[in-house]
């Protein structure tokens, strides 16, 4: 069979299969991508505003979840809590193992991690707000919640947008190790066909070109969201 | 806390060591030649070999690594060419797939690395060395080159460290190191808690000394960020 | 209990900065109406004597008091003091104007969502009134043109009216410059200073940190010299400009004062 026949939608074409994995990729990084977001300024806030205990617990987070390998992250949120949930089931008189949803601890998996960068991103983006307008804000009586909202917050989601396009891109390269935990997306669909089929290398091509066409179009809604949000920030 | 066994875990983890440091190792300095190769084709302002470059490192930074392991590892057998040339004996082993897989990854985020590195060099000291009358390669080893590896440093011990937690993907294509060990004795004894804690202290251990050499590589090679001795030479008058 | 209280009074400020002691108790009082210019060397206070008014700086002791209201204080953890009441510091700071050097004009928003900013969110006055008001202010500061503008496509000049705006928008009672035109080229000074002087005429209380010895002398009612955190004079401009009693103001003076 032809690679366009082997990938395309009519009857014995992949194309449907490898389709809705594409958008189990997406759905899965998105999600991900999203526990990172409010998990990383909640560590940057401890971080930069919290006390000496709050900072260097963050700080260690930050440390070591950029340490290990993403995919013993993966391996302990999937087979550790499987396991915690079978003695738990256990206790409860039901023998048998139970496994985690695989989508749910691959998203954590992949979201904490996310959340260490994007702690990094944010606190450099706070960093990059010009002082003077904080003080500018202090001068005219803003309180802090007021100051945070119309000041701060503007200003370091601007600052914060290509620090968390590359984030974004990583979380998306990730989302591919959750196939070894069984989740069906791109490059777990690819695995099955290639089985299937014996065409490892057609799959595998596919599932590179539809990585590279995902990043390629979050890299240009990236880009247009930087120029929409610096217009009016003279640049070098 | 079972010590017993966190001890017996850590020490059977270790024996994955010597297999992480080896695709560490090799993937990272083979990896160094091609990006530096990469890099200056990339500045060369020649399109036939700035845009194959480009295209390499689009490529391969812009696809998971587990899928260009896959592609290596189980895609190249599907062509019968490929089994029958001289290079299948090692093609068909998974070490040397990681491998290559490894160093073809971290060469196109390395070529990045060692681009800024180069650029960074103040076009000023450029000038001030071709006014001297040094020639293009001269003003390449002596001036540009020193300094954009310093440069590159910090960024480039960050990609080492990268490189280590990636060799844990080895591990998907049966390779014994750290990871693949703490798998197996997770599929033997259900402690998976217990275990993947193990090899992942022993992964931040790596990098911490690591970041540690990378540290005293920056303070080696800047002597003018060092505070000046007090017995500084006077100008002679 | 005196007629008319005055617009700022300070009492017996002290400010310290690690080992360095900038403010060594510095009292004084600006009636309503006063045109008050600061003069001293770097390192002279007069800076940190402004920020105190507005509590941008926290003196170490002394008294500030806007507008008859005085400053609660508690004492703070780890030493020294703060002020007990940090909603009564916000208000305060909304009846100062406050003019800085830098500028700091907020970079994410336009010229005229800069000057409604604090009238809206802070004051909670309707929004159409301040966009009407920040209009005519505008107009009045001679940007009226650059209102959809951000703060970036600007001169010097233009962003320090735009700030001179933002601080009237707030209807203050007492305005602070802190060197407005230090950080001006040349050729900007004269347009933020025709606008000052504009303020000074209408009557407005100003406190005015600066170097323009040209506005200390025609356009203040009252001229202070600092030297090392101590006022070393205090008098009308005609009389310290011409008769500097101080051998420190006339050292001072002659070095300012050249062509």
């Amino acid at each position: 069979m032809g690679y366009f026949e082997l990938m395309g939608f009519g009857p014995k074409g992949w194309g449907l299969l490898l389709a809705q994995a594409t958008l189990m990729t997406i759905a899965v990084s998105v999600t991900a991508f999203a526990i990172g977001a409010v998990l990383g300024a909640l560590l940057a806030w401890a971080r930069l505003a919290g006390g000496r205990g709050v900072n260097l617990a963050a700080e260690t987070y930050v440390t070591v979840l950029r340490g290990i390998p993403d995919l013993l992250v993966i391996y302990l949120l999937y087979f550790g809590g499987s396991s915690a949930l079978t003695s738990l089931m256990k206790a409860l008189g039901n023998d048998g193992f139970v496994g985690v949803n695989a989508f749910a601890a691959g998203a954590i998996a992949v979201g904490i991690i996310s959340a260490a960068y994007q702690s990094e991103v944010y606190r450099g983006a706070f960093g990059a707000v010009a002082k003077g307008e904080i003080e500018a804000a202090r001068a005219v009586g803003m309180g802090r919640m007021l100051m945070f909202r119309r000041i701060l917050a503007p200003q370091i989601l601007r600052f914060a947008i290509p620090g968390l396009g590359n984030v974004w891109q990583l979380a998306l390269k990730e989302s591919a190790l959750i196939s070894v935990v069984g989740l069906t997306e791109i490059l777990r669909q690819a695995q099955v066909g290639a089985g299937s089929t014996r065409q490892p290398f057609f799959f595998f091509i596919t599932a590179a070109a539809l990585y590279l066409i995902l990043s390629t179009v979050s890299g240009w809604g990236f880009n247009r969201a930087e120029a929409a949000a610096m217009r009016g920030v003279r640049r070098a | 806390m079972d010590l017993a066994f966190l001890g017996e875990t850590f020490v059977t983890l270790l024996g994955g060591v010597p297999l992480l440091l080896q695709l560490t190792f090799f993937s990272v300095s083979i990896g160094a030649v091609f990006a530096v190769a990469l890099a200056l084709m990339r500045l060369s302002g020649n399109p036939l070999l700035d845009y194959p470059a480009r295209g390499y490192v689009f490529v391969f930074r812009g696809t998971p690594l587990l899928v260009q392991i896959f592609l290596i590892y189980y895609g190249l057998g599907q062509f019968p060419e490929i089994r029958q040339s001289i290079a299948w004996p090692f093609l068909r082993q998974p070490y040397w797939c990681a491998i290559l897989a490894l160093t073809l990854n971290t060469a196109a985020y390395a070529t990045e690395i060692i681009r800024g590195g180069i650029l960074s060099v103040p076009f000023g000291q450029i000038e001030a060395a071709r006014a001297c009358g040094m020639s293009r390669t001269m003003i390449f080893r002596r001036i540009i080159l020193p300094q954009g590896l310093r440069t590159a440093l910090p960024a480039y011990g960050n990609e080492i460290i990268l490189m280590t937690r990636a060799t844990a993907l080895a591990s998907v294509i049966t390779l014994m190191e750290v990871t693949g060990i703490a798998s197996k004795l997770v599929s033997e004894t259900f402690r998976a808690i217990e275990v993947f804690a193990c090899a992942g202290a022993i992964y931040l251990f790596i990098n911490f000394l690591i970041s540690r050499a990378i540290a005293w590589a920056e303070r080696r090679l800047s002597p003018q960020a060092a505070p000046q001795s007090a017995a500084a030479p006077e100008p002679a008058r | 209990m005196t007629a008319t209280t005055a617009a700022v009074s300070l009492k017996g400020l002290r400010k310290r900065f690690n080992d360095l002691e900038v403010l060594k108790g510095i009292s004084l009082d600006a009636a309503e109406g006063d045109v008050i210019s600061i003069l001293g060397a770097s390192g002279s206070g007069k800076s940190t004597l402004l920020r105190c008014i507005n509590l941008l700086e926290i003196p170490d002791e002394g008294d500030v008091v806007v507008g008859g209201e005085a400053i609660a204080w508690k004492p703070r953890r780890g030493g020294g003091r703060e002020p007990a009441d940090r909603g009564q510091v916000e208000r305060m700071r909304s009846r100062l104007g406050m003019v800085f050097q830098n500028f700091n004009l907020w970079s994410h928003m336009t010229v005229l969502e800069n000057v409604i900013e604090a009238p809206v969110h802070v004051q909670k006055r309707p929004k159409a009134e301040a966009i009407a008001e920040a209009e005519a202010l505008l107009v009045k500061v001679g940007i009226a043109d650059k209102r959809n503008h951000y703060p970036a496509h600007l001169s010097g000049g233009q962003q320090q009216r735009a700030a001179i705006a933002r601080a009237l928008a707030m209807h203050p009672k007492v305005m602070l410059f802190d060197e407005p035109t230090s950080a001006l080229d040349p050729e900007l000074v004269g347009e933020v200073l025709r606008v000052m002087r504009a303020l000074a005429d209408e009557g407005r209380t100003m406190l005015v940190v600066t170097h323009e010895m040209g506005f200390a002398r025609e356009v203040s009612d009252r001229v202070l010299f600092l030297h090392q955190g101590v006022i070393e004079a205090d008098g009308p401009p005609a009389e310290l400009f011409t008769n500097p009693k101080s051998d420190r103001l006339r050292q001072f003076l002659a070095s300012h004062l050249s062509a």
